[in-house]
């Protein structure tokens, strides 16, 4: 009973992070590094818990979409179109989605940190299963985005291995000049890659705020959407691995909170375990990886 | 009507003329190239052929100047609309995506597909069909990165076949290319021109358009020399027509006349980028007063193996000896200082700083010397003299010396760098791809400047992609595939063919049955 709630537990924790990993696999992909994914969360779990509050979950969701997709879209603007580095980029994007998400934050409901309780879907159960004891905890009370985000996996695949808008895509992330010269329009390419991890890492922040914690809170984040960066990494730039790094980061988040719970070890040390496997992950695996060929160089047209 | 005797200009050019800010680079340019025949275009470095080519595929628009093909007077506004035309650019540098497969290469951008899904299947059949039809041998499923040199060159053919091309643009193509390799591709060539493609060729090396061309155009300076038929003419003619005046094609140099141990290396093993061995258990020796050469196509371990001589690049195992000292403690600029020439093989990116002015980087790396430093600063006087000596001796061009070296051509950057090297009397003179993009008036020159250092007693390593140079350069060749020296010989006593196979990895003396 314990291991299979610590499984459900490592499920819903690693819903965000899978999320937004699959939405760094199309950006990058496209040869675009989203450094600003945590930025685009902070904004889906805000506008997320808004929607939510005024329209009910689905609104919720829709709005952190949009929300979202206007940060993506500074993104492609200023990294693809403008040439910046896309790091800086990202990194500004992050710094103004906090202080955004907090400003909105005391227009709309007059506190800086948190928003009122707002609900959530109603919670599915997946039928005949739910009726093994020990399968329980795993299939019952599931968020429809859980089963959407685990659906999106073989979805993603299929889009970047076998439609032509995948392997075009996949060609300006490893030669946009090759892909130039082929009459492939790079810009719009590389624009789609970003807003499309743009929706799913606003769907991730708000499904974060309104299915998981049922309010928004400042920093509720936490840092996810690096997370969800190492986790792209650490599976390879594809959708498949990013979902195998997702669960275990996923896992590691929901370890630390039971042995919180145990209270041997002061917490502080435990809270870290997540940060800690991340670094180590992606120090071990790093070298062995392939990003995309041009995956943070910006394309300029006619340049050598 | 349909006289084969009657011969059909599928592409003709009346009056190209293109400028550059302060440059004619195609001068009223008349071209006519005929059906089904395969038609060279030879000229030195800035003589305007890339240009042209880039007019004929839609990438500059022509000041002046009209394009006829088939006798219709046509605008090509650019590379999508010129293959819509039948005219495809296979280019020097290859437009591939080492990761994707030779299928998804050769689609891309024009898919098999049903509302947005690839069909794979019709995908495969187009390819195999066409590889079949020409001749070519290929897998569809494999990654380019997997492939030869002269397997890729292959894709890019099929690619701009694919696109239904009837007039082929090949820029450079044996530039990269063994010897064997040369030969299929040839072979593929003349294939296509069986089946009635029409093919440009670029190219400066004269044996091969010889061979392989039926008429070929020689283009100097901008201005069309002249079209001759090749049967007609000869490497000499035509190096004049290039030139416009009689060329040396043979290096001439003396005996060698040997001393002590330069350069000692034993059982080198260094790590590439990738963390794998790039050069394998090499042994060299080099003496005093010979020139040793590398030959090897390029990717092989070259590089790294340089870099590794010159403290650039950790050892992981083995020995490196430079007049009898280990280097493996000492840094780039105590190996510099043991009396070490260096011409590095990207010469913008290593060996020059491009803004910066020309007597800067006359004395870059040398600058803490005693001569051109003050406690206070830099010699100013002394640093001008002296680059002022070097622009005379290595007969530089170039308007200021206070001007950046970004604004010399080529080969004044080049000399630049051999100046500076050899201006601190080195012992051993380490030179990779010293003529790479260099025209053939410069080339002379350093090739020059190469053999005479060898007759004042240096050691000089030279590595160079070009095997011509290697062979007429050298006293001894190295021929290195995969990281390993694999053969060594003398010039003399080994032909061009015999080397590519060692160059491909088909033939070994050190171990039998390596394979691709």
């Amino acid at each position: 009973m314990f291991l299979s709630e610590l499984l459900a537990s490592a499920i819903r924790m690693s819903i965000p992070i899978l999320l937004a990993a699959l939405g760094a696999v199309y950006s990058e992909r496209g040869g675009v590094v989203n450094i600003g994914l945590e930025g685009m969360m902070i904004t889906g779990s805000f506008w997320g818990a808004v929607g939510s509050y005024y329209y009910g979950p689905f609104g919720g969701m829709i709005l952190a979409i949009v929300a979202a997709c206007l940060m993506a879209l500074i993104h492609a603007i200023v990294a693809v179109t403008f040439r910046v580095d896309q790091i800086v980029s990202g990194v500004a994007l992050n710094i103004l989605a906090y202080g955004a998400a907090r400003f909105a934050s005391i227009a709309l409901f007059q506190k800086a940190t948190m928003s009122p309780h707002v609900d959530g879907f109603t919670p599915w159960n997946i039928p005949l299963l739910d009726q093994i004891t020990f399968l329980k905890p795993l299939v019952t009370n599931l968020s429809p985005i859980i089963i959407l985000a685990f659906l999106l996996v073989p979805l993603t695949h299929w889009v970047i291995q076998r439609t032509v808008f995948g392997l075009r895509l996949r060609s300006v992330g490893e030669n946009p000049l090759a892909a130039d010269t082929l009459g492939i329009k790079v810009y719009p390419l590389r624009y789609s890659g970003v807003l499309i991890s743009g929706v799913l890492a606003g769907l991730a922040g708000a499904y974060l705020a309104v299915e998981h914690t049922g309010m928004y809170v400042e920093g509720m984040t936490q840092g996810k959407g690096y997370i969800a960066l190492a986790a792209m990494i650490f599976g390879n730039w594809s959708p498949v691995g990013a979902m195998g790094a997702a669960l275990l980061f996923g896992f590691a988040e929901s370890l630390s909170f039971r042995v919180v719970e145990g209270g041997a070890i002061p917490y502080q040390f435990i809270k870290m375990i997540p940060y800690v496997l991340t670094l180590v992950v992606l120090a071990g695996v790093l070298r062995r990886t392939t990003p995309p060929a041009a995956d943070g160089i910006p394309y300029e047209r006619g340049g050598e | 009507m349909d006289n084969p005797k009657m011969e059909v200009s599928i592409v003709q050019l009346r009056g190209i003329t293109k400028r550059f800010p302060g440059l004619v680079a195609n001068d009223s340019i008349n071209l006519e190239v005929t059906r089904g025949e395969i038609h060279a275009i030879v000229g030195e470095n800035g003589a305007g052929k890339s240009t042209l080519m880039k007019i004929l595929t839609g990438l500059y628009q022509p000041d002046g100047g009209e394009i006829y093909l088939n006798g219709t007077r046509v605008e090509i506004s650019g590379p999508r609309q010129a293959i819509g035309l039948g005219i495809g650019m296979v280019h020097q540098h290859f437009m591939l995506i080492p990761r994707f497969t030779v299928l998804e290469n050769i689609i891309l951008g024009s898919e098999p597909a049903r509302r947005g899904v690839l069909k794979d299947k019709e995908a495969r059949g187009l390819v195999e069909e066409l590889c079949r039809r020409y001749d070519f041998k290929l897998e569809s499923q494999v990654r380019v990165w997997d492939l030869s040199v002269g397997q890729q060159q292959r894709v890019e053919i099929l690619k701009v076949l694919y696109r239904g091309a009837e007039i082929l643009i090949l820029d450079e193509p044996t530039a990269v290319l063994a010897p064997q390799e040369v030969r299929e591709l040839f072979v593929n060539l003349r294939n296509l021109k069986g089946q009635g493609k029409t093919i440009i060729f670029i190219s400066h090396k004269l044996d091969e358009v010889l061979e392989i061309a039926d008429r070929i155009s020689v283009l100097r300076r901008g201005r069309m020399v002249g079209t001759v038929m090749a049967k007609e003419t000869d490497k000499r003619q035509l190096s004049e027509m290039m030139v416009g005046r009689p060329v040396f094609l043979k290096t001439e140099k003396s005996q060698p006349r040997v001393g002590e141990e330069r350069l000692k290396v034993k059982d080198l093993t260094v790590l590439g980028n990738l963390g794998r061995p790039a050069v394998r258990q090499v042994n060299l020796t080099i003496l005093a007063g010979e020139i040793y050469g590398i030959a090897g196509i390029e990717g092989n371990g070259q590089s790294e193996l340089i870099e590794a001589l010159m403290g650039l690049r950790k050892i992981l195992s083995g020995q490196v000896l430079i007049k009898g000292q280990l280097t493996s403690d000492k840094s780039v600029q105590e190996i510099r200082a043991l009396g070490v020439g260096y011409v590095p093989e990207d010469r913008h990116r290593r060996g020059l700083i491009l803004p910066m002015m020309v007597w800067e980087n006359a004395v870059l790396g040398l600058h803490r010397l005693r001569d051109f430093s003050r406690p206070t600063g830099l010699n100013f006087k002394n640093i001008f003299a002296h680059t002022n000596r070097l622009v005379r001796e290595f007969d530089i061009r170039l308007g200021s010396v206070d001007l950046p070296v970004r604004n010399l051509s080529g080969g004044n950057q080049q000399k630049v760098i051999l100046a500076r090297e050899m201006s601190r009397d080195p012992g051993l003179i380490i030179a990779s791809q010293p003529t790479r993009g260099l025209d053939i008036g410069a080339t002379e020159f350093v090739h020059q400047q190469l053999i005479k250092a060898r007759e004042q007693g240096r050691a000089v390593l030279v590595v160079s992609a070009d095997l011509e140079e290697v062979l007429s350069l050298s006293d001894r060749v190295g021929v290195i595939y995969n990281g390993e020296i694999v053969a060594e010989f003398r010039p003399e006593e080994v032909t061009p063919e015999e080397i590519g196979h060692y160059m491909l990895g088909t033939k070994s003396l050190l171990r039998e049955g390596v394979g691709a």
